[in-house]
This record gives C-alpha cells, sequence and structure tokens, in this order.
C-alpha cells in the first residue's frame, strides 16, 4: 500500500471533484427542471424560479441546523412541535394586547427555549438517545400548544405581517433573502470556523473529542440552541404565510427536514456531509412537488418518492462508505449503526 | 441498615416493575375517589379493548427496541393491511374472517420483510429505513383505496364480529392480546431464538462472534413487528368499522411511549414482558381516565408527554443509583 496523504494535500483532480455526491443532486435537480418543462409549456419562465421557492422554504430553515446536529451524530424530531409551540405563543401573545415585534420576539424565545430545554436534558442525561428525548418534547411541545388553544385557531395578525412571507424585495422573495443570509451563516460556521470542525469531531468521535479538552456539553447545547432558533424562523414565516395558526401546523415537519438532510448525503452515522448537499435537497424536493402538483399527481405519491428517495440515498451513501473503507484497507466495518444509541 | 439499601437498590429492576404497579394503583384509586365509574366492571372492560391494540403492538416494539431498533412505519402498516383486507371483504363479502386476518397479517409481514432487509443487510439505520418505508406504505394505502374510505355498510358481519365478538365470553380483541402475550411470553423467555433476540440487544459484535446469526435475527425481529402491525390493522379495522388512508396516523409514538413506560431501554438488551404490560396499563388508564376525571381532552398529550418524559429520566436515575452502589459494594 502507498503511503497515505492527507486529503487535503493531495492534488486537485477533475474525477473526484465530480465524483462528488453533491453533482449527483445537481444532476437530479436538473432533471426535475426538464421533466417538469415537458409536463407543463407554463413551466419554464423566471416567476417560476422566483416564486415557487416561497411554497416550501418555510421548512427550509429547519433543514440547516438539523444538518448540524445529524453530523454532530444526533438526531431531533421534536422540531415540528416546537415550530406548533411557538406559532401558538406568537398568536396568543398578540391577541392578549402585546405588540406584533414583542411578539414575533416571543415566538422566537419560545423557540429557543425549546431547543434549550431539548439540549439541558441530553446534556445532563447522556445515557438517554437523542431520538427518545425528543420524542418525548415532541409530545409535549404540541400537547402545550393544545393546551393553549385547544381546537382554536387564532390570527388576525396586522396586515404588514404577511409581508414575511409573501412580501418580496427587488423582486426577490423575502423569505428567499433570509433564507440565504442564514444558509451562508450556517455554511461559514460549519465550514470555516473552529465550532465547525469541532462540531465534524464530534461526529467522528465524541469521546476523543472530549479527551483533547474540547467542551463537548456547550457545543451540544449551542447546536440545540441554534434548532430552536431557526424553529421559530419557521414558526415566523409558517404563520405569516398562512395568515393564522392552529396547534396541529407543521406535523410531520421533522420527516421531511431530515429527508432533505439525509438525501443531502450527511451521513447518519455522523461527522460526515456539507451544508451545500441538504440545500441542493430543499429545492429538489420543493421543485418535484411543485411539479407533480403541476400534472395533478396527488400528494399521495409524493410521499411516496420522498420515502424512496430518502432510502436509496442512505443505502448509496453506505455502500460508498464501506467501498472506500474497503479500498483503503480498513476493512468494511459497520456503518451508521450507532444513531439511535 | 446499609446493606437492606443496598439490597433494595440491587434489585432495582425488580424493584422498578413493584414501583410502577404501586403507582398505577394509587393512580387508580385517586380515580375511583374522583369518579366511582372508574372501577366498574364495564369500564375496567373498554379500558382493556382499547388497550389491545396498543399491547399487541408493544410486543412487537418491544422486540424491536431490544435489538436496538426502532419502527416509526407501523402506523401506516395499520392502515395498509386494514385497507387492503377491508377491500377485500367489500369485493368478497363471503370470505372467512381468520382468512381476512390472514390475508391482513400477510401484508404486515411483507412490509416488515423490507424493513428487515434494508436495516439487517444493507445496514441502513433503522430509524431512516423505517421513516422512509413509514412514507410509502402510507403513500401505497391512499393507491390501494383511490383516496376513498371503506365504511361500515361495505364489511360483511363476520368481519365486523371480529373485534365486537367474544370467545369464552372475553371480548375478542382482548383474548387475541392474552394469546399473543403467552405466546411472545414462552417464546423470548424459553426458546432458543428468543434469547438469541437478547444476546444480539445487549451486544451485537459479541453475539456475532460467538455464532448467533445476527443478520437473521434482526431481519426476524423486524417480521415480526411487521405481522403484528398487520394484524392490528385488520383489528382496528373491524373495531372502528371503516378503514381510511390516514388511519392510525402517528400511532407508533404512542407505542413506543408505552414500551418506555414499561421499562424498555432504548438503549437495547433490556426489557420484559411483565413490565410491558405495566406499562401498556398505565397507558390505557392515562387514555381512559383523564376524561372520566374531567380532565379536558386537549390537555391529554401535554400530560402524556410529561408522563413519558419524567418515566425516562426517573429510569436513567434509578439506573444511576443502581450503579453507585455497586460500586460503593466493590470498594467496601
Amino acid at each position: 500500500m502507498t503511503e497515505r496523504k492527507l486529503l487535503t494535500e493531495r492534488g486537485f483532480s477533475f474525477k473526484r471533484f465530480f465524483l462528488q455526491w453533491e453533482w449527483l443532486l445537481v444532476l437530479i435537480f436538473l432533471l426535475i427542471h426538464i421533466i417538469n418543462s415537458f409536463l407543463s409549456p407554463y413551466y419554464l419562465n423566471v416567476g417560476t424560479f422566483v416564486r415557487t421557492p416561497m411554497t416550501f422554504l418555510d421548512k427550509s430553515f429547519l433543514v440547516l441546523p438539523m444538518t448540524l446536529v445529524i453530523i454532530l451524530g444526533n438526531i431531533d424530531i421534536s422540531v415540528g412541535s416546537t415550530v406548533a409551540l411557538s406559532s401558538v405563543v406568537m398568536a396568543t401573545a398578540y391577541n392578549a394586547g402585546i405588540s406584533m415585534p414583542v411578539a414575533m420576539l416571543i415566538c422566537l424565545a419560545t423557540a429557543t427555549f425549546c431547543g434549550l430545554f431539548n439540549g439541558l436534558i441530553l446534556v445532563r442525561f447522556k445515557e438517554l438517545p437523542a431520538m427518545i428525548v425528543t420524542l418525548a418534547t415532541l409530545t409535549l411541545y404540541r400537547g402545550i400548544a393544545y393546551i393553549i388553544l385547544e381546537d382554536q385557531a387564532s390570527g388576525n395578525f396586522p396586515d404588514w405581517f404577511s409581508f414575511l412571507g409573501w412580501g418580496s424585495v427587488l423582486g426577490i422573495p423575502f423569505m428567499l433573502i433570509i433564507f440565504i443570509i442564514c444558509a451562508v451563516a450556517f455554511g461559514f460556521l460549519l465550514h470555516k470556523t473552529t465550532f465547525g470542525r469541532i462540531v465534524y469531531g464530534m461526529g467522528s468521535n465524541k469521546k476523543t473529542c472530549l479527551y483533547s479538552g474540547i467542551r463537548t456539553d456547550k457545543i451540544l447545547l449551542w447546536v440545540s440552541i441554534l434548532t430552536g432558533l431557526m424553529a421559530g424562523f419557521t414558526a415566523l414565516f409558517l404563520t405569516s404565510r398562512m395568515g393564522s395558526t392552529r396547534p396541529n401546523v407543521a406535523q410531520n415537519y421533522e420527516l421531511e427536514v431530515i429527508a432533505m438532510v439525509v438525501l443531502g448525503g450527511v451521513s447518519t452515522a455522523g461527522g460526515k456531509g456539507r451544508i451545500g448537499g441538504p440545500i441542493l435537497a430543499i429545492f429538489i424536493i420543493g421543485f418535484l412537488s411543485y411539479g407533480l402538483g403541476l400534472v395533478n399527481i396527488s400528494a399521495q405519491i409524493l410521499l411516496i418518492i420522498i420515502g424512496t428517495l430518502l432510502i436509496t440515498s442512505v443505502m448509496v451513501l453506505n455502500m460508498r462508505i464501506s467501498g472506500k473503507r474497503k479500498r483503503s484497507g480498513f476493512g468494511s466495518h459497520e456503518v451508521g449503526k450507532n444513531l439511535t444509541r | 441498615m446499609l446493606n437492606l439499601r443496598r439490597n433494595l437498590l440491587l434489585r432495582a429492576e425488580r424493584f422498578r416493575d413493584f414501583g410502577l404497579l404501586v403507582f398505577i394503583i394509587v393512580l387508580s384509586l385517586v380515580i375511583q375517589v374522583r369518579n366511582p365509574t372508574f372501577l366498574t366492571l364495564s369500564n375496567i372492560n373498554t379500558l382493556l379493548v382499547n388497550a389491545s391494540i396498543l399491547s399487541i403492538l408493544a410486543v412487537g416494539m418491544m422486540m424491536v427496541l431490544i435489538i436496538r431498533g426502532i419502527d416509526l412505519s407501523i402506523g401506516s402498516t395499520i392502515a395498509l393491511s386494514g385497507m387492503v383486507s377491508a377491500l377485500t371483504v367489500s369485493l368478497y363479502p363471503t370470505i372467512h374472517p381468520v382468512l381476512s386476518i390472514l390475508e391482513g397479517v400477510l401484508v404486515g409481514a411483507v412490509v416488515g420483510t423490507i424493513i428487515g432487509l434494508l436495516v439487517s443487510k444493507f445496514n441502513v439505520l433503522p430509524i431512516i429505513a423505517t421513516m422512509g418505508m413509514m412514507n410509502i406504505v402510507r403513500g401505497l394505502t391512499f393507491l390501494v383505496s383511490g383516496g376513498k374510505w371503506i365504511s361500515a355498510y361495505q364489511m360483511s358481519v363476520p368481519f365486523k364480529k371480529i373485534a365486537t365478538g367474544s370467545i369464552l365470553g372475553i371480548n375478542t380483541l382482548i383474548f387475541i392480546a392474552v394469546v399473543i402475550y403467552i405466546i411472545f411470553y414462552y417464546f423470548i423467555n424459553h426458546t432458543r431464538t428468543g434469547r438469541q433476540i437478547y444476546a444480539v440487544g445487549s451486544n451485537p459484535e459479541a453475539a456475532k462472534v460467538s455464532g448467533i446469526p445476527k443478520t437473521r435475527i434482526i431481519w426476524m425481529v423486524y417480521i415480526f413487528m411487521g405481522a403484528l402491525a398487520g394484524l392490528a390493522g385488520v383489528l382496528w379495522v373491524s373495531r372502528f368499522a371503516s378503514a381510511q388512508g390516514d388511519t392510525a396516523v402517528g400511532y407508533e409514538m404512542g407505542v413506543i411511549a408505552a414500551c418506555v413506560l414499561g421499562g424498555i431501554s432504548l438503549a437495547g438488551g433490556s426489557g420484559k414482558i411483565s413490565g410491558l404490560i405495566l406499562g401498556v396499563i398505565l397507558f390505557g388508564i392515562l387514555n381512559n381516565a383523564l376524561p372520566l376525571i374531567n380532565v379536558s381532552p386537549f390537555w391529554q398529550q401535554g400530560i402524556q408527554g410529561a408522563v413519558i418524559l419524567a418515566a425516562i429520566i426517573i429510569n436513567v436515575l434509578v439506573k444511576r443509583s443502581n450503579e453507585r452502589m455497586a460500586l460503593r459494594h466493590r470498594v467496601v
């Protein structure tokens, strides 16, 4: 076996560059657009590309922190309930006479607190897998939302509030602008800062990180807080788009979000993946459902497609990882088995 | 004195079941004081009938959790198997109920086989594989039914009798649940394959090295889970006399919660049928009794969430103090 070099020391190779998972996603993305434009003659125009993202961008704010969570080797299935709770709290606060900007801050604060609470339990009770903790808080948060609002809807927001979800600046949707800012911020955080490197490190080997003097608890807590905060953003935009809120909003968001992250090439075993993949996956699934809507294919078919995409992408990624290990002489070790631990 | 305490805590596993039992009794008494209709025969019957479908699923989920897996797809499997069997009944009203049940079990087993294949052979994480299958199976349910419901008048009387009839004076649902508990109690505790499930769960590598067919055990457990979900699907449709595309959405969370209350560790390798029964009954009481003591139905989910959270945290605390005691014992 020849001497192995560090990845960064190797020269640039076209083959390796184009064998990245993201290129496959770009290919799928283009394919969807080609199919869509065949399906409907009205598809290909600028308006489609500018306006369609507004229909699915609300949950994409969750994809960014979920990428961090999964790279960390954890999972968070309580995000949908967090969105519902913070949205309900905001609506209740506003209708109780609090001014709208303050109510929006309350919304973000509620969501952040939910994230912090998840994080605190995870840090204090390390034996508990993230899956079961967030399962409990999933029930709890939505339960509190039901206690607050029962089966009512709440709304009557001021007119300017709908600008968040529907308005646009210079022809670009406001939501898209905020999303791009958040995406750049998360990309910077994950790929250019020490914090990001530690997240990768913890995903590959938590114990080593701990023994190298890294405060793993602090990192875990911050990621949880970020997840909560972004859930708050999702709640703001979702509520703004719908104009009112109910305790059962954002049901099953966690599944779609996790599907997007995994489709984006983030390994569920932790420690692998980049922010670009999940962002591409957001647009793939978004435009896919838009295209299916154009030809009047029901949402149920979309369920089947998302499920199949989720499973096949994990299978392909697993094979790639075990294939690489075989080639580099590590022997095929079992991968992706430690998430629910 | 210390000795006594140590003994108590060293038996924490057994103590836990006992504590749960005491809690259930105290809870029942409190509810009984608030509403005297709680501990009547007819209400207990209702409680058990309502809990029986969940308890059937909980046995399967227990095995899945023991081998360190999780199955989020059972709600969808219930819907699909219920829909398929209801469709068959609406087309061929003369079909024997037992055949309907077998049909549902078969549909569930097929779903379980696919999940087991993905998890055991292709190393897909259980949560991802079952989440994907949950979407796929739910979509299939809508496809099979064409988005329509199958209502009571389209079902034959014997089919509806599956859940409403009685065997030996006991409601059929309770009867089936009891039979399944007896079968699986024997299977898990007294057969070689059953013990191998625990071995695979507590240490997969060691199990593999000592010659236990790990892949096959994992696969088998998911097939069992699927088959039980299929059975539950037929019972569900027969009980509510309606099959819909969105039957049992999110039901898996309740099942997992009952398992957690019953002391089954999500880290795998541990969990007993006795604990599970208590967990299922506690969960059934929470669902049945809250409306009886005038708790608003909107509080139910919140209370459930709080109870689950408390249960898992208490579990950890008990285990910790247990380990600390064991260590202290070693030092002395």
